[in-house]
């Protein structure tokens, strides 16, 4: 019996091999308690089909999304700046992530600073293995017939128009896809993005993960699908706030992957 | 017969093209307070953006009741205006229903189909009245609509209305002389809507049917005009700039911002690579980001004068819908107020853009644009293509580099990211932690 491995891009350098692809972990995944058990689950996933990937391990750093977000353009062209050199120096093709925020930032705005890459979200990069028969589901992970929700996350869906590759998954598992009121284009953002994750909202009447989690809470759903880190601590705040944990989890597309493989 | 109602029509004529071509100068040399922005790229990719949403409102039918009312009045305006043509060439002239020789059979049918349209518009003109002062919709009782923005929405559609009324009693009455063989009205095979309120004009004389038949001309044709150069003054201008705005659609992903060249050459040479521009001094970059209008791309002011205020980028907002200040139609209605007041202040010789007040601050609070999530909602939902995100990340970008203003916490996550790299205080060194469980547990 083996154990997982997780190599890094310095490993396999020295090595003389290259990966088929780099996974962006970025800094929830690395770091979020919560979220790193993502992280866990995606990685789990790609021991067990067999995609030779990297990490960039102690190597990588925010994307600078969050600062480009709130107005620092000088914070984030620093830091994208560094990552390129960092990617381009492993002479890095292809990139997933399980990051909504890191993917748009990479795929859209790093070529411009000189960062060519294929980036693809870890949904698309799900349904690819689920359609090229890598990842063979045994059906439910606990979920078999029951209702599970899917939100979309604004920087996956809106900006960068994916909806379909995440709500293929969920289907994949023989679970009953069930759609919120404000859905794919007309979704609502769960209220982390544009850097409000890290700082507390203005004044209102009410948070958005509140809206948001009561509109999933109505659809009856027993677990609510997130593909996002921030939008994950959003709608798990949100449940736990309207005391619904025991009844309704959040989690990741990955999570419910790896629970139905059984790893 | 006397010249003089020609000679006074080509006056009418003369003043509403002397004051719009006076108002779309001044509407263009305010959008052009704007900073350049290049956006003639897949031209073929513009044209059928501004086929499908502008001129065939695609986006309107997201939400089917007002899409299908609002389409009754498009295509009443468009179809409508081609008898405004006939009414010019009479009015010049001195002829009465010009098209009818030429058309035969066919403009009895054409007349026919105006009027239902007329009547058409007339039907979605009370329904959305209704609409805004009976049902209050939501997104119209919003406090940016106080006021002018309120009255305008109603005169719009009042006036509408009464050019409706106007094109149906001058029918009526006309058709009437034309029965009494009055000399030059032209009897037409039937007309169906405006036959119907005959017998309210059927006891009159015909002295005074002919000064109704007339009024009712003169009504439609100057209040046509006078609505021409109205709509200068009225977020009524979409029905003319909708296309332009939408063929200078973003084309790009929406959730790519705008990059800074200015910035990468300062950031390039703090770091010891090689910029693009050899190593000189960057040119007088300006400020970053936005804080008047006059920082703005004039893209972003083309789409304040595009926006007709229908604040559907309001009711998806997710920070309006929660009750904060932020409202993306208030932003756009805000960078039309100030692009007007510069204008008026340049054209009157006053002090223009040195008038001591700016975009941020006396029109958009920072409040307003802290709120904002970047989800683009507000940008998926405009029937335009309108985009208000990109004005409140500029002024961001104002707040941010230039001010040093963004909230404490906002401060605290740049400083972590300077420091250890990500938005949270972890040391870099703990980056790679969580493999160290995974790694030594067995592939099941």
């Amino acid at each position: 019996m083996s154990t997982y491995t997780v190599p890094t891009m310095a490993e396999m350098l020295s090595q003389g091999e290259s990966p088929e692809v780099l996974f962006w972990v970025g800094c929830a995944g690395s770091f979020d308690e919560r979220y790193k058990a993502v992280t866990v689950a995606f990685t789990k996933i790609l021991n067990k089909v067999g995609v030779k990937f990297a990490v960039l391990g102690p190597e990588e750093s925010c994307t600078g999304d969050p600062a480009r977000r709130a107005g620092n353009e000088f914070l984030f062209q620093m830091m994208a700046i560094n990552n390129i050199q960092v990617l381009n120096a492993y002479e890095v093709k292809k990139i997933v992530t399980a990051c909504p925020h890191c993917f748009n930032t990479i795929k859209n705005e790093y070529p411009q600073l000189g960062g060519n890459y294929e980036v693809i979200h870890h949904s698309q990069f799900l349904q690819q293995l689920i359609n090229e028969g890598k990842i063979v589901l045994k059906g439910g992970g606990g979920f078999k017939g029951k209702k599970i929700t899917f939100h979309d996350s604004c920087y996956l869906g809106r900006a960068n128009d994916v909806y379909e590759a995440p709500r293929e998954v969920i289907k994949a598992l023989d679970v009953e896809l069930v759609e919120m009121k404000r859905c794919k284009t007309k979704g609502l953002c769960c209220g982390a993005g544009g850097a409000q994750m890290f700082k507390e909202p203005e004044h209102g009447k009410k948070d958005i993960n509140i809206e948001r989690t009561e509109e999933a809470l109505a659809t009856g759903a027993s677990a609510i699908a997130v593909g996002c880190p921030f939008c994950l601590t959003m709608m798990m705040d949100g449940v736990k706030n309207k005391e619904k944990e025991s009844e309704v989890q959040v989690l990741d597309l990955a999570e419910l992957l790896a629970k139905d493989m059984g790893i | 017969m006397s010249i003089l109602p020609q000679l006074a029509f080509i006056l009418v004529l003369g003043i509403a093209g002397y004051i719009l071509s006076k108002r779309i100068a001044f509407l263009r040399r305010n959008i052009l307070l704007g900073k350049g922005e290049t956006r003639n790229d897949q031209a073929e990719k513009r044209w059928k953006t501004m086929l499908l949403v502008a001129f065939g409102q695609q986006k309107m039918f997201k939400r089917m009741v007002p899409a299908f009312l609002h389409l009754l009045i498009y295509v009443g305006f468009l179809i409508i205006n081609l008898e405004v043509l006939e009414f010019v060439i009479d009015g010049i002239f001195g002829t009465h229903r010009i098209f009818h020789p030429v058309l035969g059979k066919a403009y009895t049918v054409a007349m026919n189909a105006f009027e239902f349209l007329a009547v058409a518009v007339l039907v979605s003109c009370v329904a959305f009245l209704v609409r805004r002062n009976v049902m209050k919709v939501e997104r119209f009782v919003k406090p940016e609509l106080k006021g002018w923005p309120a009255m305008d929405a109603n005169l719009i559609l009042v006036i509408e209305i009464i050019l409706m009324v106007a094109i149906l009693s001058m029918n009526a009455t006309d058709q009437i002389l034309a029965q009494r063989n009055h000399p030059q009205y032209v009897l037409l095979d039937g007309l169906f809507f405006s036959g119907l309120i005959q017998p309210i004009f059927q006891g009159m004389g015909d002295g005074a049917l002919v000064a109704i038949e007339r009024i009712a001309w003169w009504f439609h044709i100057v209040g046509i005009l006078a609505f021409a150069v109205y709509v200068t003054y009225s977020k009524h201008l979409h029905i003319f700039l909708a296309f332009p705005n939408t063929w200078y659609s973003n084309l790009k992903p929406k959730g790519e911002i705008e990059n800074m060249p200015a910035v990468t050459k300062e950031v390039n040479l703090m770091l010891g690579l090689a910029t693009d521009g050899g190593s000189e001094a960057p040119a007088e970059v300006g400020r970053f980001g936005a804080k008047d209008i006059n920082d703005l791309t004039w893209v972003n002011i083309l789409n304040a004068y595009s926006c007709t205020e229908c604040g559907r980028c309001t009711s998806e907002c997710p920070a309006n819908l929660t009750g904060k200040k932020l409202s993306p139609r208030k932003i756009m209605m805000d960078v039309r107020d100030r692009a007007e007041e510069v204008g008026k202040s340049l054209d009157t010789g006053g002090k223009g853009l040195e008038d001591g007040k700016s975009l941020l601050g006396d029109y958009i609070s920072k409040e307003e644009i802290n709120a904002c999530t970047s989800c683009n909602a507000c940008v998926e939902a405009c029937p335009v293509n309108i985009d208000p995100l990109s004005i409140i990340l500029q002024l961001r970008r104002y707040v941010a580099m230039e001010e040093s203003g963004t909230p404490a916490q906002w401060n605290a996550m740049f400083q972590n990211i300077e420091t250890s790299f990500s938005p949270w205080k972890f040391s870099p060194s703990d980056r790679f932690n969580w493999a160290e469980k995974v790694k030594n547990e067995e592939i099941k």
